[in-house]
C-alpha cells in the first residue's frame, strides 16, 4: 500500500491575528467526494448544504459522530426556548475559541455574536485583547466562565458557579452557559488540527 | 434512541432525577441525546472499524488523566480494563503516560505575527520509552497526538497527522481520533460545570434550609 500522505498546498494566506473579517478554511487529509456519499453520510451532514464544506465532508468520514455533534450543536446554539440569549452563548464560543486560539472558529462566532447583539465595539474587544480585557458586568461573567471552563484541568469550579447564581443567571441559563463553553472544546480542536483558515 | 434515565453527564457529574438541574438540562433535549449518542458512537461502537475498542478506551483514558478528574478516570479505567486483551496491563501504563503529560493548558505558539506577545512555551509529549514498548506504535503516537490536542491545540499542524498516518493510521482512523479527543474535551468539561453547579446548589441549600 502506498504510503498515505497529507494534503500540501503551495500558497499561504493564514490569518495572524483574531478578526470577525470571513475565513476559509482547507483541510490537510481527503474530505469525501460527493459522488460516494450514500444515505448515512446525507444523514451524518445533516444539512446538504454541508456538501459543500471542506471540513463537513472529512468529517463525514465518520458520519455517525458527525451527525450526533452537529444534532448537540445545533441544540445548544439555534434552540431558541429559554435559557442563556443566544448573543451570550455565541459570546462564550467566540471565548473559548479566543482562549484557545482558534482563530477561524472565533472569526465565525464572533459574527454571529455581533449578529445577536450589535455590540461589535465590546465583541471586537474581546478579539483583540482577549478574555481579560474590560466588558459590562454580564458580559465579564459569561467571558470569565468560559475561559475557566476551557482551562485544563478545569478551573471552573463550585465559586464560579456560586459568582453566577449571585450575579443574577438562572438554572438554565448556567447550564446552556456550560454547554455552549464545552462544545467550543470539542469544535476548537476538530479545526485546528484537521486543517487550516485561510483569508480570503 | 431511547436511553436511561440517568445519561453518562448526569452519572458522573452526580445530578439527580427531578433536581433543578436535570429539568434545566432536559430543556435542551437533543443535546443531551446527542452527547450521549456521540459517548455510546466513540466509546462502545457496535462496528468499531479502523479504531480497536481498546485503542478507543486507552486514549479515553489517557485524556481523562490529563483532564486529572478522578471521577472520570475511575470510569474510563473500568472500560479499559474490560476491553485490555492483555489482562490489566494497559491502564498502568496509560495512566504513567498521563501523569507525566500533566501540565495546566491551553499553551502553545501563535503563527507569528501580533499574536506572538501571547505565545506560551510548552513542551510536546513524549510517550516514555518503556511505556510506548508497551502501547505499540500506533498508540505511542496516537497519545502524543492526544496529548497536542488538549494541551496546545493552536499548535495542530498537518506534520502532526502525517505523524500519524507514518505510524499506521488511516485518514478514517486519524477523523475518529480526533473525534474523539475533541468530543472527550467536550464531556469532561460539560461534567465539571455542571457538578460545580451542583455543588454550589448543595452549599446553598445547607445555608437557606427550604421553608
Amino acid at each position: 500500500m502506498p504510503r498515505e500522505t497529507t494534503i500540501a498546498y503551495k500558497d499561504d494566506a493564514a490569518p495572524v491575528a483574531f478578526t470577525r473579517a470571513e475565513l476559509d478554511w482547507r483541510p490537510w487529509l481527503a474530505p469525501l467526494a460527493e459522488k460516494d456519499l450514500t444515505e448515512r453520510h446525507w444523514k451524518g451532514l445533516v444539512d446538504k448544504s454541508r456538501s459543500k464544506s471542506g471540513y463537513f465532508m472529512l468529517l463525514a468520514r465518520d458520519p455517525d459522530i458527525l451527525g450526533a455533534r452537529t444534532r448537540t450543536d445545533k441544540d445548544i446554539f439555534y434552540n431558541p426556548d429559554g435559557g442563556l440569549p443566544r448573543a451570550e452563548r455565541e459570546l462564550a464560543a467566540t471565548a473559548v475559541s479566543r482562549t484557545n486560539g482558534c482563530i477561524f472558529c472565533a472569526s465565525v462566532h464572533a459574527r454571529f455574536a455581533v449578529t445577536h447583539s450589535k455590540r461589535h465595539a465590546d465583541v471586537d474587544r474581546l478579539l483583540d485583547d482577549g478574555v481579560t480585557a474590560p466588558q459590562d458586568a454580564r458580559w465579564s461573567a459569561v467571558v470569565s466562565a468560559a475561559a475557566s471552563l476551557t482551562q485544563t484541568p478545569s478551573g471552573f469550579t463550585r465559586q464560579s458557579a456560586e459568582a453566577l447564581i449571585a450575579a443574577g443567571f438562572q438554572d438554565d441559563e448556567i447550564v446552556d452557559l456550560i454547554y455552549a463553553s464545552a462544545f467550543f472544546n470539542w469544535a476548537n480542536r476538530l479545526m485546528l488540527s484537521l486543517g487550516e483558515p485561510q483569508a480570503t | 434512541m431511547a436511553y436511561d434515565t440517568k445519561d453518562t453527564i448526569d452519572q458522573l457529574a452526580g445530578i439527580a432525577a427531578g433536581s433543578a438541574i436535570d429539568r434545566a438540562r432536559r430543556g435542551r433535549e437533543a443535546a443531551r441525546l446527542g452527547a450521549e449518542e456521540a459517548y455510546r458512537l466513540l466509546l462502545l461502537p457496535e462496528n468499531p472499524g479502523d479504531v480497536s475498542l481498546t485503542e478507543r478506551h486507552a486514549i479515553a483514558l489517557f485524556v481523562a488523566g490529563l483532564h486529572q478528574d478522578a471521577g472520570i478516570i475511575t470510569h474510563y479505567r473500568h472500560l479499559l480494563d474490560k476491553s485490555d486483551p492483555t489482562d490489566g496491563a494497559l491502564a498502568p501504563a496509560v495512566l504513567k503516560a498521563a501523569r507525566t503529560g500533566s501540565i495546566n493548558g491551553p499553551y502553545g505558539r501563535y503563527p507569528e505575527g501580533p499574536l506572538t506577545r501571547e505565545d506560551k512555551a510548552g513542551p510536546a509529549h513524549e510517550v516514555e520509552r518503556d511505556v510506548a514498548v508497551l502501547l505499540g506504535e500506533r498508540l505511542t503516537s496516537a497519545f502524543n497526538h492526544a496529548h497536542l490536542l488538549v494541551l496546545r491545540p493552536r499548535e495542530s499542524s498537518a506534520a502532526a497527522l502525517q505523524k500519524l498516518l507514518d505510524a499506521g493510521w488511516t485518514q478514517t482512523g486519524i477523523v475518529v481520533l480526533s473525534q474523539l479527543v475533541a468530543f472527550l474535551s467536550f464531556q469532561i468539561r460539560a461534567i465539571a460545570g455542571l457538578r460545580a453547579l451542583n455543588a454550589a446548589h448543595q452549599t446553598a441549600s445547607v445555608a437557606v434550609p427550604a421553608e
